[in-house]
């Protein structure tokens, strides 16, 4: 259903007609096999703690910290946009953060370990203003010995 | 979603990510990449489907294993439609109230409030059933929500949360308020919820509620508060359902 063509006006032309940034290098980092992952989600779909502060439009408020340990009721949405389904988190968090489901995986020992801490951005903000912060973070995350980040969007 | 992973990459990093708009993945190259043909909103395709989940999960992770890129790859399967035929849905809740002027602010303010209060056993329900709302993001609770929301008809109430702009309060109000609906929607023995569009077409269209936003909407939309005209003009109603203010 996010096939672009499919989606109803005005949507379809106001996502078809987002400025996109371009990259002239292509970074490409290699790793251990999926056993030897130690994997953290980053989401930008404004997900936070219950009494965390909400996303706002503030100059540098980029990100909220999401503790590996924490419980389904605790983690909302502060997204600012109201043109995505909420209604498959209200009914299952992982359908948006799949935390769950990557402990599964650990359990099975397809893959190595989970980050002490996951990330959240919120994705309505121009992509660069991100930067210094994502850049940032990537120093947290390799304190965390996080080899591979999984990134979901909204 | 793309630039986050070469940022990330090129500080060292390896990443994998799920992509919803294939055409911004296409053009943004980041270095892996799953395209899925869901709704926005739902990455990992379904609901309480952790076997389904678990596919787009795995389809995602093994691409950190990929020799070189960027790739970007499509996931095979589609979400199945929801289980329920749209029209064959109804609300637990029956709002229809053919005797009633809604135009008439305080006829359509206790319209509100008796929505809030026929749906709260069933919120209360999904509550203790889920152990999980995703309602609170505002910081209120849904009594003090109501009273605020239904201010609007009367005047630009004073902001219950000064630390945060009047607009974003009644932005994350509102999405509380939606929660509570369809939160109490989940809560209905017997089928599986509706999809998404029969939802918001209810929500949208059939609640005494969304008759206020819609008045709210415009309210906003002549503010001359920069916020609260983005309120209006984008955030507080959906982009599908702008055409039902008038219906």
């Amino acid at each position: 259903m996010a096939r672009l063509e499919q989606l109803p006006e005005p949507q379809r032309s106001h996502i078809a007609k987002t400025e996109l940034p371009s990259f002239d290098i292509h970074p490409w980092v290699s790793g251990p096999p999926l056993t030897q992952r130690r994997i953290a989600i980053i989401s930008t779909a404004g997900l936070h703690r219950r009494d965390d502060r909400p996303f706002s439009f503030e100059p540098g408020d980029h990100y909220r910290i999401i503790p590996g340990d924490i419980a389904a009721n605790d983690l909302i949405m502060s997204h600012v946009s109201t043109n995505f389904d909420r209604s498959g988190f209200q009914q299952d968090w992982n359908i948006v953060f799949p935390l769950d489901r990557l402990r599964e995986l650990v359990d099975e020992g397809v893959i190595g370990s989970l980050a002490d801490f996951h990330y959240s951005f919120m994705g309505a903000v121009d992509p660069s203003d991100m930067e210094p912060s994502a850049r940032k973070m990537a120093a947290f995350l390799k304190k965390d010995r996080v080899n591979a980040v999984l990134l979901v969007p909204v | 979603m793309g630039a986050l992973a070469h940022y990330f990459e090129d500080e060292g990093i390896a990443t994998t990510q799920i992509s919803l708009i294939r055409e911004h993945t296409q053009v943004i190259k980041p270095p892996r990449a799953l395209w899925v043909p869901f709704e926005l909103g739902r990455p990992l395709g379904i609901a309480n489907d952790p076997a389904f989940q678990r596919q787009v999960l795995l389809s995602s992770l093994k691409l950190l294993e990929a020799g070189s890129g960027p790739v970007l790859e499509d996931f095979a399967d589609d979400a199945p439609p929801a289980d329920m035929a749209s029209t064959a849905w109804a609300c637990p809740v029956n709002f229809a109230r053919p005797t009633e002027d809604l135009s008439d602010i305080q006829a359509l303010r206790a319209a509100f409030k008796q929505e809030i209060v026929e749906l709260r056993p069933w919120y209360d329900q999904a509550f203790k059933q889920r152990g999980r709302t995703t309602a609170g993001v505002s910081g209120l609770d849904m009594d003090t929500i109501v009273d605020f929301i239904g201010a609007f008809l009367d005047h630009v109430p004073p902001n219950p949360r000064k630390e945060l702009s009047l607009g974003l309060v009644l932005n994350f109000a509102v999405d509380d308020l939606k929660a509570y609906y369809y939160e109490a929607v989940f809560a209905q023995p017997g089928e599986k919820p509706p999809d998404s569009a029969t939802l918001d077409n209810w929500f949208w269209q059939e609640t005494a509620v969304s008759k206020i936003l819609f008045r709210i909407k415009a309210l906003c939309l002549k503010s001359e508060d920069k916020m609260m005209q983005l309120v209006g003009k984008i955030l507080l109603v959906p982009m599908t359902q702008v055409r039902s203010e008038n219906a």
